[in-house]
């Protein structure tokens, strides 16, 4: 029997997806603009294109970003991103155990979702890397790369703009491998889609207590 | 008592400043010297003397024996030749009348010296083995099919971009290509944003670059980063600097003419240090001497060992998803 709970106010699903399709854009426009070709005029869609819908997406993103940051403070959904750094890496090797050969013993959840910690460890570690040291990085460097004369001109020989501009990919690209794996463990509940839809309608579904 | 010393200090320091800034700043005195210009006499300085004490200066005086006066006059901008400008051109070697009839050398200047036709490039550096490295000739070919040759009835010439008497070779012998991008540029905008010079060869009634350029992201950023010949000329293999200047239509204006692995920036701007291909796996490395330009400076290891992450990362989920639809075959074949 399954049992739902409400984790998910309206504000962070609004939130979540704005800040998916913006992300999206900005893979497709950042890959567009690393990898233009000049014989075929365009790869995806295009340098021109791909740097003001880039620019735009960036800045409503970033936008979006300082109202989940000033929603976490404000309200209580700060806690889930709070990491206890006693148990992390023991609680983390705990969780990959799980993924990796657990969940196919048919072995319960180590840390079942309720409403006092909604995320399990690796999702923990995972979502705090991503939007607390992954996200600011990807926005200075940005707005590094968007006014490149405040970017220092070079440090031990090397251009502060390509530093910045690897930095920015770096992350970039990092946050969007994230994406990936993110958006397959969202496969992982009681049935492939029971996730997503809890992302809608804002209950999670499981099949344990 | 402590925010007194504090003021004392900072009013020794400025007033330290601005004495020194004023200082530095006095104007240099007005007689010219061979010395003042960095390690070149020329041998003919004495003599070119005689056209520079009025040439070389904003004023020039003479003296009306009939009257018994002395006038001054203002020297005509086009006629005046700064002497530092001279003795740092690559023409610097030479007397005034190698070029200028000798008949200069007398004063008021005979009327008609004003009719004189002046040497083209070609007349001393065409068809001449010391200067073949440089393919004046195709210069000239270029030249003439260029949008700059169907002004030449109005009195467009070579002298129009490369000024005899201060003109530099300068991206040949680069060590620093933001000055020199910023010394090219200043050719161009000598006529096209200066209204008066501009309408001489054009009866356009108004130039205003900033606004013809507003399509240009980073418009500022663009202009110190690279010439206007980048965009406005089409690239020759043989000769190091475009001279083939297009109309505006044909002018680039797509992104990825520059910001991609076959930028033409390798082509024109960098072409001079073109043979070192690569710098530490970036392709078109030479541009990170100086710059950084997005596409164009992709780097192969961290394309490659980007790939390898992500392909990496696919394949142990296709290896999770196996073991999972293994577990549900397991599953419906116990039930």
């Amino acid at each position: 029997m399954s049992h739902k709970l409400y984790l998910y106010p309206k504000w962070i699903r609004a939130w979540h997806v704005l800040n998916a399709l913006l992300f999206l854009i900005l893979i497709i426009t950042g890959i567009s603009m690393q990898y233009t070709d000049k014989v075929t005029n365009s790869f995806i869609i295009g340098f021109d294109w791909a740097i003001a819908l880039h620019n735009f997406a960036a800045l409503v993103i970033t936008i979006n970003y300082m109202i989940f940051v000033t929603g976490n403070v404000m309200t209580k959904n700060g806690k889930h991103y709070m990491i206890n750094w006693k148990t992390i890496w023991k609680d983390l090797f705990v969780q990959f155990k799980f993924y990796a050969f657990g969940m196919f013993k048919g072995e319960k959840h180590p840390f079942p979702i309720t409403e006092e910690s909604k995320f399990n460890p690796l999702q923990k570690f995972a979502y705090v890397g991503a939007m607390y040291a992954g996200f600011p990085v990807l926005i200075i460097t940005g707005l590094g790369l968007l006014f490149p004369e405040i970017n220092i001109r070079g440090l031990f020989g090397v251009s502060g703009l390509l530093m910045t501009d690897i930095l920015h990919i770096t992350v970039g690209f990092f946050l969007s491998i994230f994406l990936v794996i993110h958006l397959y463990t969202c496969t992982l509940g009681s049935k492939p889609t029971t996730l997503f839809k809890g992302m809608i309608n804002g209950y999670h579904e499981s099949d344990e207590h | 008592m402590y925010f007194k010393i504090l003021r004392t200090t900072i009013m020794v320091l400025v007033s330290f400043i601005l004495t020194s800034t004023s200082f530095a700043f006095k104007p240099k005195k007005e007689e010219w010297r061979p010395a003042d210009t960095a390690n070149f006499v020329s041998k003919f300085y004495k003599e070119n003397e005689g056209c520079f004490k009025c040439h070389g200066e904003k004023y020039y005086e003479y003296i009306n024996e009939a009257q018994g006066t002395t006038i001054r006059h203002n020297m005509y901008v086009e006629r005046f030749v700064d002497r530092d400008l001279f003795y740092k051109s690559n023409h610097k070697s030479f007397k005034c009348t190698d070029c200028h009839s000798e008949e200069y050398k007398k004063f008021p200047h005979a009327g008609e010296l004003r009719m004189e036709s002046m040497y083209g490039c070609l007349d001393c550096h065409g068809n001449d083995d010391k200067y073949a490295k440089y393919h004046f000739e195709e210069i000239d070919a270029e030249y003439q099919q260029s949008t700059h040759f169907k002004m030449e009835k109005e009195g467009f010439t070579c002298w129009k971009c490369h000024n005899p008497h201060t003109y530099q070779i300068s991206i040949r012998n680069t060590e620093n290509l933001t000055k020199t991008i910023a010394y090219d540029n200043a050719i161009c905008l000598n006529c096209h944003s200066d209204f008066d010079r501009y309408q001489l060869l054009s009866d356009k009634k108004e130039i205003n670059l900033i606004k013809k350029h507003e399509w240009l992201p980073n418009q500022a950023a663009h202009f110190q980063s690279v010439r206007c010949i980048e965009c406005h000329s089409k690239a020759n293999d043989s000769i190091l600097v475009n001279h083939l200047l297009m109309p505006k239509d044909s002018a680039v204006r797509k992104c990825n003419e520059c910001h991609s692995q076959n930028s033409i920036l390798m082509a024109s701007l960098y072409k001079f240090k073109s043979k070192e291909r690569r710098k530490d796996g970036f392709f078109n490395g030479v541009i990170l001497n100086e710059s950084y330009v997005i596409g164009a400076n992709r780097n192969e290891y961290l394309n490659s060992f980007s790939l390898l992450i992500l392909f990496g990362v696919i394949g142990v989920i296709c290896v999770h998803v196996f073991f999972r639809i293994i577990k549900v075959n397991q599953k419906e074949d116990e039930s």
